[in-house]
């Protein structure tokens, strides 16, 4: 596939999958509850809407407040140009990316913190100091399954690293992998605030983190945020699947694993979010320090070279 | 409670008329000092209202009634003391915190003032404020409670929600995430029920008293009923007496369903929010095959019930009782195994014996914190003095022991309802009502779903109601809610005002 080529089919899938993730969990859920749910293009639907509407801004606003949305997608797009997904291969990917992938997603949750505070509600204040004191939390194990994941092809980029992890590699230590993954999907949860962490579908504004920082935002900058929080899950689903699947040369083979590996997270997200109730706020560092703990595994795994 | 010491007080018992002039007039500060001896002794402040002007009375004397229920010997002790208009009077409240409410309801609504209030502010009425603002205790405006310090910060929540729920204004002092205090403000919904009940027909008198609460039209309306035949001396057929009890257990059996479904939904655990949402209706339209209306609405009526049961309604109604029984035992102990569900029930929201006693909680609520009080058992009146429930109680005071208190009196409940269908007699016909006996006072009590459910109705001498207070389980237990809340993460604000499900309406009037 040529270049040009390969970078408007990423760039298609940046912009046109996410919703779709969402769309699958909520029916998943619906299932689960007995219910037929809503369609599952719903999340498409919602975003045209929104982008039809007129925005509403408070007086006590500033620039920052209007800034927040499209910088915070910008920011998780741009992540997705580093991020490969059909292939091995990023659009924009060169050495140490997997560094600049984690600057990116922190620079687009400050920017969502930051238009929280500047609403000056106590709701979102609350929520913006949730969201800090939470990502203080995942981002170091975020950094820690990175290393695991391109230790073994001593190259800190996401291309080096699936090419070495594919699974046919010979010689190849799993058990580093595994633990890596398995932090990965708890990092996953948490980040994209569904259960146990946060409850994307409460409407009760005092128990929630994300959702509580985007109250004040309306028309087409709440579809800037809906769009960045599934682009999230689905970055995130992305870097789980080529952790765990090995992805062939053929961009369309590579397509057809992303899509089935995606639309089984985001089954099994849904399934997770049917069977156990949210934990208690005060519970939830202990929730991402056992990810970190299992990324830790991995690490051991790998100078131990165990499950080679 | 003890035996000596009962002068100034006149004994009556649930759904029985006495005479108004019967009821000892003692000293403001007596009364203060009697309430709180009987409540400390085991009492509870039941009702505390003021009497309508007796026509004849010297001008500008208004009578303080209070009811106290003696739970242990099913009777109430009735009391009252003479407050000349705009005028202080002892409140009962320095000592007896459950009058609080009571106490700021009398002042906004009269103009008499409790010296000693400790938090004297409008209840209801905040368009009034400036009216009443001379004897504010905290000054002309609208305080709130304020904590000072270091890293203290405070949290406005409502009337306006982000869920469609009633509106009611909850000012949060916080550290961190950490609860220091709540103050809850209501009135948001205030109707004028009592008001218009005053100006209204006899018949539409049912209406009303069934729109207090939407949500307990069964309850209220029954307590109405009940008041009114007692003034009219009237019992009505055991048949009548039955259907009535059938109906207020399927009403606690919907709305505790429908309360478990909403605690799971709170604590984000979706097949108990789905399973129970679903059995609620279920439960709902029993009351519907029956009445024709979902929540019970015009079937009980003074002198009986409108609608009877035929022996193949019946059995039609056990078949359907029995199938939702088996889906609610299987959707609870899912609930119930799940340890995600339970490790955010136990320990949140924890009232002690202590506190609910102090603020005389009703219901569910008081059960789960130890109380053993249940109008059912200790005021019975109809069905209930044949048929017994057992009280269903619990000791944490957690939001576990609100659900468990639920889902043992759910089972109870079932119980009660399947045996009544059987053995119940035919015979529900509507006993006319003589006219109602002039210069009497009765109260009815009533176990709603949400707890004690008091109706005071007063006679004039004409034998027209003149006077009438309903007194929701809610208006008891607001305060429980603030309380509960201390020390508490303010996350859990939602679990822990669910656990409790009361009724803004039913509080404002």
């Amino acid at each position: 596939m040529s270049p040009p080529l390969a970078l408007a089919l990423h760039a298609a899938l940046l912009a046109g999958l996410p919703p779709l993730m969402l769309g699958v969990i909520a029916r998943t859920k619906a299932w689960a509850a007995g219910r037929r749910g809503p369609p599952l293009l719903q999340p498409y639907h919602d975003l045209a809407r929104l982008l039809r509407k007129g925005a509403v801004y408070s007086r006590t606003t500033t620039a920052i407040f209007a800034a927040g949305p499209i910088v915070s997608l910008a920011a998780l797009l741009t992540a997705g140009l580093l991020t490969p997904l059909a292939t091995n291969h990023a659009p924009l990917g060169f050495m140490g990316d997997i560094v600049a992938f984690g600057c990116l997603l922190a620079l687009a949750r400050f920017m969502t913190m930051a238009a929280a505070l500047d609403t000056g509600s106590s709701f979102e204040g609350l929520g913006a100091s949730r969201e800090a004191t939470f990502s203080a939390l995942t981002e170091p194990t975020l950094f820690l399954i990175l290393a695991v994941l391109c230790l073994p092809a001593g190259s800190p980029s996401f291309e080096g690293a699936w090419n070495a992890v594919s699974w046919t590699a010979p010689g190849l230590a799993r058990a580093p992998l595994l633990a890596a993954a398995a932090a990965l999907f708890l990092v996953l949860l948490a980040e994209n605030s569904r259960i146990p962490v946060d409850d994307p579908t409460t409407h009760l504004e005092l128990t929630m983190i994300h959702e509580v920082m985007v109250l004040d935002h309306s028309g087409p900058d709440f579809a800037f945020i809906l769009h960045a929080a599934a682009l999230k899950l689905f970055l995130f689903g992305g870097l789980l699947i080529h952790a765990v699947l090995p992805f062939p040369g053929d961009p369309w083979a590579g397509l057809a694993i992303l899509l089935a590996g995606q639309l089984a997270l985001a089954v099994l997200v849904g399934t997770v979010e049917s069977v156990m109730a949210r934990l208690r706020l005060v519970q939830v560092p202990q929730f991402l320090i056992g990810g970190f703990a299992v990324a830790v595994v991995g690490l051991v795994a790998h100078f131990y070279r165990i499950g080679r | 409670m003890k035996g000596g010491g009962e002068v100034g007080l006149l004994w009556a018992g649930n759904a029985r008329a006495v005479e108004i002039d019967a009821v000892p007039r003692v000293p403001a500060a007596e009364l203060a000092d009697r309430c709180a001896e009987l409540c400390a002794s085991g009492g509870r402040l039941s009702a505390l209202l003021v009497l309508p002007e007796a026509g004849a009375s010297r001008t500008g004397a208004r009578d303080l009634l209070a009811v106290i229920a003696d739970d242990q010997r099913a009777r109430l002790a009735l009391a009252r003391t003479e407050v000349r208009a705009g005028q202080s009077y002892t409140a009962l409240s320095a000592r007896l915190p459950q009058a609080q409410a009571f106490e700021r309801e009398i002042f906004e609504t009269t103009g008499l003032v409790p010296a000693g209030h400790p938090w004297l502010k409008p209840l209801r009425r905040h368009a009034d404020l400036e009216r009443l603002a001379g004897h504010l205790s905290t000054g002309p405006a609208h305080p709130f409670f304020q904590v000072d310090g270091h890293g203290i910060h405070e949290v406005a929540v409502g009337p306006v929600h982000a869920g469609i729920i009633e509106p009611g204004h909850f000012r949060f002092q916080c550290h961190g995430e950490t609860v220091i205090h709540l103050e809850i403000q209501l009135g948001y919904q205030h109707r004028g029920a009592a008001e218009l009940f005053l100006r209204s027909s006899a018949g539409r008198r049912l209406a009303i008293a069934e729109s207090i609460a939407g949500d307990t039209a069964v309850a209220h309306g029954l307590a109405h009923c009940m008041a009114v035949e007692a003034l009219a001396d009237v019992e009505v057929t055991l048949g009548a007496q039955a259907a009535r009890g059938i109906a207020l257990e399927l009403e606690r059996l919907a709305n505790h369903t429908g309360d478990l479904g909403a605690l799971c939904s709170d604590v984000g655990y979706l097949p108990g929010a789905s399973w129970f949402g679903r059995l609620r209706g279920d439960l709902l339209n029993l009351l519907l095959a029956w009445s024709g209306n979902r929540f019970g609405r015009g079937l009980v009526r003074p002198g009986g019930v409108r609608f009877g049961l035929a022996p193949a309604e019946r059995s039609q109604l056990r078949d359907r009782l029995r199938r939702i029984e088996r889906d609610l035992r299987e959707t609870a102990e899912l609930m119930l195994g799940t340890s995600s569900v339970v490790a955010r029930f136990e320990r949140t929201g924890t009232v002690t014996r202590q506190v609910a006693e102090d603020l005389g909680l009703v219901g569910p609520v008081a059960r789960a914190s130890g109380c053993d009080r249940d109008v059912r058992r200790d005021h019975p009146h109809g069905i209930y003095r044949f048929a017994h429930i057992p009280v269903a109680t619990a000791e944490t005071g957690d939001v576990m022991a609100r659900v468990l208190v639920r889902w043992l009196e759910i089972q109870r409940s079932i119980a009660f309802v399947q045996e009544q269908l059987v053995e119940m007699e035919e015979d529900v016909g509507v006993r006319g009502l003589s006219p109602l006996l002039p210069r009497r006072v009765a109260i009815a009590l009533v176990e709603g779903w949400r707890g004690e459910i008091a109706h005071v109705a007063v006679t004039a001498a004409d034998g027209e109601i003149h006077g009438y207070s309903f007194v929701d389980p809610s208006f008891h237990n607001w305060f429980g809610l603030a309380i509960a809340m201390r020390e508490n993460q303010i996350s859990d604000f939602p679990l822990c005002n669910k656990s409790f499900n009361l009724s803004y309406a039913g509080h404002d009037l």
